[in-house]
């Protein structure tokens, strides 16, 4: 709290706090700026559970990647019922109910009807098939699932092969969330590195990267990113695919950074409190390091992830078109290829599940970067 | 007399908790000059702004009147109408009108100035787009915009900034308000372009016979275009009289405090200055009883503090808000309310023995480049052929219109510039070939104070950590004696020591200067150079700031070079001016010399143009019509023969030299045959 001084007429925090106000450094201040930010937490709780989904998807989804069933091809979705009404009263009994299959002989499709009288129960921590968590821990519990192992459950539906559309999202995740993450550190470590000779030394080098970057940004992306996709060779192991993916999206990526870390160093270098740091006789390496860098570091994390949505964005179209991912590989941008007509569309919406996600984790990356935007500068009121 | 705009018991409430103007009872007359003063944050711009109901969000009227007299005889009362209403949008810009402190933000950038100034004109009478022209025009011809007809088709960027200023007033004026609002309009302004715009609104007020109320914090403004003043503190009126009453018999100790601490330029503008202690409160920490007990120096516990102040009239239409006027006056005893002043300083150091930084023909020129490869095309020449000697002890004032080249010269002494020529001495250095622990004497010789407190201070770091840099950078310091320097200089600059964990934002200006000067000493320095230090400051803390520098100086025998463009503090902590136009130094003399025996023109113009120098009463001012010189543009002979009254075709031609005795040189061809005015010995303050 602060006190009003009666004799010296200062205003002044008590002093025998040691915290609050001005005892706050730079990352406090930021912090309780963003805190202000209702959208950007919520965002920022979003990406945070995005990512523990990212993290370990084998254990929360009901059912592993390999798992497919074609009796149950382009099942709907079912409906989730909390409780079962007996003759004692309602019960609580999460569960789902089985299909009963009639086939269409006239369109030669399988028509779906949940049966009310065969009933799938949901039970948490089920024991399910076995993975391995993280990669390395054994494991075969589930977070939820049916109690039965084998009992048909597609809460988002199922796929031409009987795959749980549920279960797939929840693994693109790990692929479309990191694959952005990525990307955009390959292109922060460009656009610092960039940027940062860019602003530093000024003059013909920073004319001649500027007139680069425009020309980078001049080229059509899609284009460009299939181009390069196709330059990919076709039987390299998938992981390798991955990682030419986001080098693809990161030569496009870098540019906006080095333009955001280039315009920071110009600002920089000219405020008085380096102009003092120089008077007090520090050498270059430090002026960047202590003065100048933590100086915009925040700014620096606001932008990147305002870039991340873009590298979402642009894996998911990169794969729904074909040219980016592939399978055995499962991102959200896989997933969407199974959408790609539009009579599969017009009789399984449900396909279309895993593009929901991908609005949500990039709707929710932008409230995240623009609350972080907001609060990267707390000393503005 | 008639009141134009009665108001109230006005409050003014933000964000629904703060009442930043509380009871403010003031009276605006017709046809006259009132000024509104006050340091900042005494809410003296929120109040202007409810008259137009124009105060920014949060903030509303939440309480008392606004009457507005009407042409016809009808009262309007503001405070009740609602912001958003026809009726409102009629007052703004045909009854009343505002301008502002920066025209740059107020008038678009996108369209013409003409086209603004007849659109107000449009939106309130019904006008044909010829006519608005013309009327237009005729407006600018009116507030001396040079070539009317031409600048009315002109964009903002295009006009120097007091022919947007005048543009602005024309705006403001073009339906002949019977109310101007003036908020600060001439602070941004030189000290030139400020005497010319006060001098036209004065001429306006006087030809329209429209009211005006004028916001400033500078007395020498009000001294100048006043008829009446209220001086403001914390959301109220304390006193209000006719300027000359007020000025020369204060009775207020707010008001007293704020005329001791401005420094002045008539009688010994040497005498110390006296400094209101502490600063303004925020709003929401208004002490009880009277707002300005905490600070004042005739304030009884018994009383002050708890006791709501009421306004005693002392006839003679001078009002004032103070317990030592009011029923309870007997308690104060006579002996405290004459304010004592301090004691006298030494006399002023005279120059003498050998020179602590001595400068030789000492050039500074930006280049400007273009093109893809950016090649030099031309060459901003900020620093012209300097020559000067700064002598151990004394303080030498750097002053002169923005644009002239001070501040270069300033940061090109203390090595944030290269210099392209020219000698550069520090006691036995070669500053230029400095090098290795040459270079690092002269870093910690040689240190700067900056004119933002906020800007020079690093909001990552704290407090000791900002002092202590140099200390950390340069020789071997450990941790623990850092930390007892910091702290001795914390105190030394008026802070407690504890302020050392803080960051820098837990600080008020003031406060943050000190720690700019803390930083500055930390390196026990020889020389500090302090560009524009207290400019940024509201009139009592920098006389707080001018004081500690002062005292500071006597304590450890620093030398100063002060840049500022205020004239009053130059005279003030000066013991010799350099006046600097256009990249030269024009005149550079011992203080008094400077200012009671100018030679060169431009010195005597910069005299004159200081407000309040009783310019009315002689009726032959001397104004300075153009600007500075493009510093671009390469210039024969003297740089300031344009707008020289006494130039002669010799001084196109010849570059004047720096010549003369040794306390006093001057660079004018005719400064031996020329009698220049200067300010008088007597109370010049009061103008009418």
């Amino acid at each position: 709290m602060t006190t009003f001084d009666e004799t010296s007429g200062m205003v002044s925090p008590a002093p025998e706090k040691r915290r609050g106000q001005g005892f706050e450094g730079h990352w406090a201040l930021v912090w309780r700026k963003f805190l202000r930010h209702r959208l950007g937490v919520l965002g920022g709780m979003i990406v945070l559970l995005a990512y523990v989904v990212a993290a370990i998807p084998d254990f929360l989804a009901p059912v592993t990647l390999e798992a497919y069933n074609p009796a149950y091809a382009y099942a709907p979705p079912q409906q989730v019922h909390l409780g079962v009404s007996t003759e004692d009263g309602w019960q609580f009994r999460p569960h789902v109910n089985a299909y009963k299959t009639v086939i269409d002989y006239n369109s030669g499709r399988r028509i779906f009807t949940a049966d009310p009288d065969s009933i799938v129960d949901i039970g948490f921590f089920v024991v399910g098939e076995p993975y391995r968590l993280l990669g390395f821990i054994p494991a075969d519990r589930h977070l939820f699932g049916p109690v039965e192992v084998g009992q048909p459950f597609y809460i988002f539906g199922a796929d031409r092969l009987g795959r749980d559309i549920l279960s797939r999202t929840i693994y693109g995740a790990r692929i479309s969330m990191t694959i952005g993450l990525l990307g955009v550190a390959a292109s922060l470590v460009l656009g610092i590195l960039v940027g940062g000779v860019s602003g530093l030394f000024g003059g013909v080098v920073d004319n001649v990267i500027q007139r680069l970057i425009e020309f980078v940004q001049s080229v059509p992306a899609i284009p460009l990113w299939i181009g390069l996709a196709a330059a990919i060779p076709r039987d390299i192991p998938p992981l390798q695919v991955y990682f030419f993916i986001t080098i693809i999206l990161s030569i496009l990526g870098w540019t906006s950074l080095a333009r955001v870390v280039r315009g920071r160093f110009l600002a920089m270098r000219n405020e008085d409190f380096v102009k003092a740091a120089r008077l007090d006789g520090c050498g270059p390496v430090r002026i960047i390091f202590r003065h100048m860098l933590p100086s915009f570091l925040s700014h620096i994390i606001a932008t990147v992830s305002l870039a991340i949505p873009g590298m979402i964005l642009a894996e998911t179209a990169l794969s729904y078109l074909g040219i980016g991912l592939r399978t055995p590989i499962v991102s959200w941008g896989v997933l969407l290829q199974e959408a790609q007509n539009v009579r599969t569309i017009a009789s399984a919406p449900w396909l279309l599940l895993p593009g929901v996600a991908v609005v949500i984790a990039v709707l929710a990356l932008n409230f995240l970067g623009d609350g972080l935007r907001d609060a990267a500068d707390p000393y503005a009121d | 007399m008639e009141n134009l705009v009665e108001i109230r018991g006005l409050r003014i409430t933000f964000a629904g908790a703060v009442d930043v103007v509380q009871g403010l009872d003031l009276d605006i007359p017709a046809g006259k000059t009132l000024c509104l003063v006050g340091e900042s944050g005494c809410g003296k711009s929120v109040t202007a702004k409810s008259i137009l109901q124009v105060i920014d969000h949060p903030g509303r009227v939440s309480g008392g009147s606004i009457n507005l007299r009407q042409t016809d005889g009808s009262v309007l009362d503001i405070a009740k109408t609602k912001p958003t209403s026809p009726l409102m949008r009629q007052v703004r810009g045909g009854d009343i009108a505002m301008i502002h402190q920066e025209p740059m933000s107020f008038l678009s950038p996108l369209y013409t100035i003409g086209n603004q100034i007849s659109e107000a004109l449009m939106l309130h009478r019904k006008i044909g787009k010829k006519e608005a022209r013309t009327e237009g025009i005729k407006m600018l011809e009116e507030v001396g915009m040079p070539d009317p007809a031409r600048r009315y088709d002109s964009f903002t960027f295009q006009l120097s900034g007091g022919q947007r200023q005048r543009a602005m007033i024309a705006m403001a004026l073009i339906n002949k308000p019977r109310l101007l609002i003036a908020d600060e309009p001439t602070t941004a302004l030189d000290v030139t372009t400020q005497a010319n715009i006060l001098d036209l609104l004065g001429e306006l007020q006087r030809e329209t016979g429209m009211g005006v109320l004028f916001i400033t914090h500078d007395l020498g403004v009000v001294a100048e275009i006043a008829d009446e003043v209220a001086v403001m503190y914390l959301g109220k009126i304390v006193e209000r009289a006719p300027v000359r009453e007020l000025l020369e018999n204060p009775k207020h100790p707010y008001t007293k405090g704020l005329l001791a601490s401005m420094p002045r330029l008539d009688g010994d503008f040497k005498a110390p200055l006296k400094a209101i202690p502490g600063m303004v409160p925020p709003p929401a920490l208004r002490p009880a009883g009277c707002s300005f007990h905490p600070r004042c120096e005739w304030a009884r516990k018994d009383m002050c503090g708890h006791v709501a102040v009421l306004e005693t009239d002392l006839g003679q239409n001078h009002m004032v808000a103070c317990h030592a006027y009011g029923p309870q006056a007997h308690k104060f005893s006579r002996a405290t309310r004459t304010a004592d002043l301090a004691a006298p300083v030494a006399a002023s150091k005279k120059a003498a023995g050998k020179p602590l930084l001595s400068v030789r023909n000492l050039h500074k020129h930006f280049a400007i480049r273009a093109g893809f490869f950016q090649r030099q095309v031309g060459a901003v020449r900020a620093v012209n052929d300097i020559s000067l000697d700064v002598f151990p002890g004394e303080t030498l004032g750097l002053v002169g219109e923005s644009g002239c080249g001070k501040s270069t010269l300033g940061q090109t002494l203390v090595g944030l510039h290269r210099a392209d020529s020219g000698d550069v001495q520090f006691a036995d250095i070669d500053v230029r070939a400095a090098k290795g622990a040459e270079a690092k004497q002269l870093r910690t010789d040689i240190r700067m104070v900056f004119q933002d407190p906020t800007g020079s201070l690093n909001p990552r770091m704290r407090v000791r950590d900002i002092i202590g840099e140099v200390l950390q950078v340069n020789g071997n310091h450990s941790a623990a004696e850092i930390e007892e320097k910091v702290q001795g200089l914390l105190s030394r600059v008026g802070l407690s020591p504890d302020y050392a964990e803080r960051y820098p934002h837990a600080f008020s200006g003031g406060q943050r200067q000190r720690i700019a000067i803390a930083r500055a000493l930390a390196s026990d320095p020889k020389l500090v150079i302090a560009d524009e230090a207290v400019s940024a400051l509201d009139v009592s803390v920098q006389t707080q700031i001018i004081n500690m520098m002062k005292e500071l100086q006597a304590e450890l025998g620093l030398t100063y070079v002060f840049v500022s463009h205020d004239l009053g503090v130059i005279a003030n902590i000066s013991d010799r001016v350099a006046v600097m136009y256009a990249g030269r130094i024009v005149e550079l003399g011992e203080t008094d010399q400077i200012f009671r025996n100018p030679r060169h023109p431009y010195t005597e113009a910069l005299l004159a143009a200081i407000p309040g120098r009783g310019a009315r009463k002689t009726g032959a001012r001397i104004r300075l019509t153009g600007h500075v010189p493009d510093a671009a543009k390469p210039l024969e002979g003297c740089a300031f023969a344009d707008r020289c009254r006494y130039v002669t075709d010799a001084c196109r031609v010849n570059v004047p030299a720096l010549r003369g005795e040794a306390n006093h040189l001057d660079a004018c061809l005719r400064s031996e045959e020329l009698k220049l005015r200067s300010v008088s010995q007597t109370g010049a303050l009061v103008s009418a």
